[in-house]
């Protein structure tokens, strides 16, 4: 049966943004970036664990129509689309701050939760994203 | 639906997180709409079509979905519990949390304290991100809150 997860899948308004965010801003690196002719297939990972993809896709026709498309942006822009990520840390706070001085916008600041320390906060488009120090 | 409309849903989202975040905070909505960059006067009903409810009602469920954890896992007064959670006075805070919940705090608090030890372990033992627990113990509009099974 099952032994990982290999790839996981957001959508992004905008690949070039999505990459600005992912990886300028958040500190991840490109796992691929292929023009595939059909689709730009744009991966990201958390450095030094390329096991694990992010698939930063950008919804639009002909995988869906014009119409489903404005639908999934209408979605991902009211934060309703459930693209949802979960990072660990080894430093929450001090990750915060760094990325705080990058003009990150975050929904929550660190705080003491039963299974750690954890904060929220939202990429350019509308997904929500979290980190959390495990509690050790 | 067009690029205009997706910057207003998000700009919504901002002002939505905002309410999460400072909800102990007098938000008002000339306060709500600077940090949404609209003027007052179409805020409120942007919002609205956005969500699906006014910004006033999406902050009082906010407000009382928090005065709900205090008064099932903290012995601080009702009263207490009013003002923490952003509320300008215990007879609007009364009447809001019974509008919501549809009891008054008091007794929502005596309910839920008979299943307290249940509930706790299943929250320890799950530990469910902080994100998902704010979004799905809010009380819904019509008074619906996630109950726990009795053991």
């Amino acid at each position: 049966m099952f032994n990982a997860i290999t790839h996981s899948q957001i959508y992004v308004l905008d690949q070039d943004t999505a990459l600005d965010f992912y990886v300028g801003t958040l500190g991840l690196e490109v796992g691929a970036d292929v023009d595939m002719g059909f689709m730009r297939w744009l991966t990201v990972n958390v450095p030094g664990h390329p096991d694990r993809q992010i698939l930063l896709e950008k919804p639009g026709p002909p995988a869906m129509s014009e119409e489903t498309a404005e639908q999934v942006r209408e979605l991902v822009t009211k934060g309703a689309t459930g693209g949802s990520l979960i990072f660990s840390t080894d430093d929450c706070r001090k990750t915060y701050e760094t990325l705080r001085a990058r003009g990150v916008e975050f929904t929550e600041e660190p705080t003491e939760r039963p299974y750690g320390i954890d904060c929220g906060l939202r990429d350019p488009f509308g997904n929500s994203i979290r980190f959390t120090q495990p509690k050790v | 639906m067009g690029r205009a409309e997706e910057e207003t849903n998000r700009r919504m989202l901002r002002v939505r997180d905002a309410m999460d975040r400072d909800y102990a905070q007098p938000l008002d909505v000339p306060a709500l709409a600077r940090i949404a960059h609209v003027s007052p006067a179409h805020f409120s009903r942007t919002f609205r079509t956005t969500f699906g409810e006014t910004p006033h009602r999406y902050l009082q469920r906010r407000r009382v979905e928090r005065a709900m954890f205090l008064l099932r896992e903290t012995d601080r007064s009702v009263t207490d519990i009013c003002y923490e959670v952003g509320f300008g006075s215990p007879a609007t805070f009364s009447r809001t949390f019974h509008d919501i919940v549809g009891r008054p705090p008091r007794a929502y608090r005596k309910e839920r304290r008979e299943h307290r030890e249940h509930r706790e372990a299943a929250l320890a033992a799950m530990s469910v991100p902080t994100c998902f627990t704010k979004a799905w113990t809010r009380p819904s509009s019509s008074g619906q809150v996630f109950t726990p099974a009795a053991p």
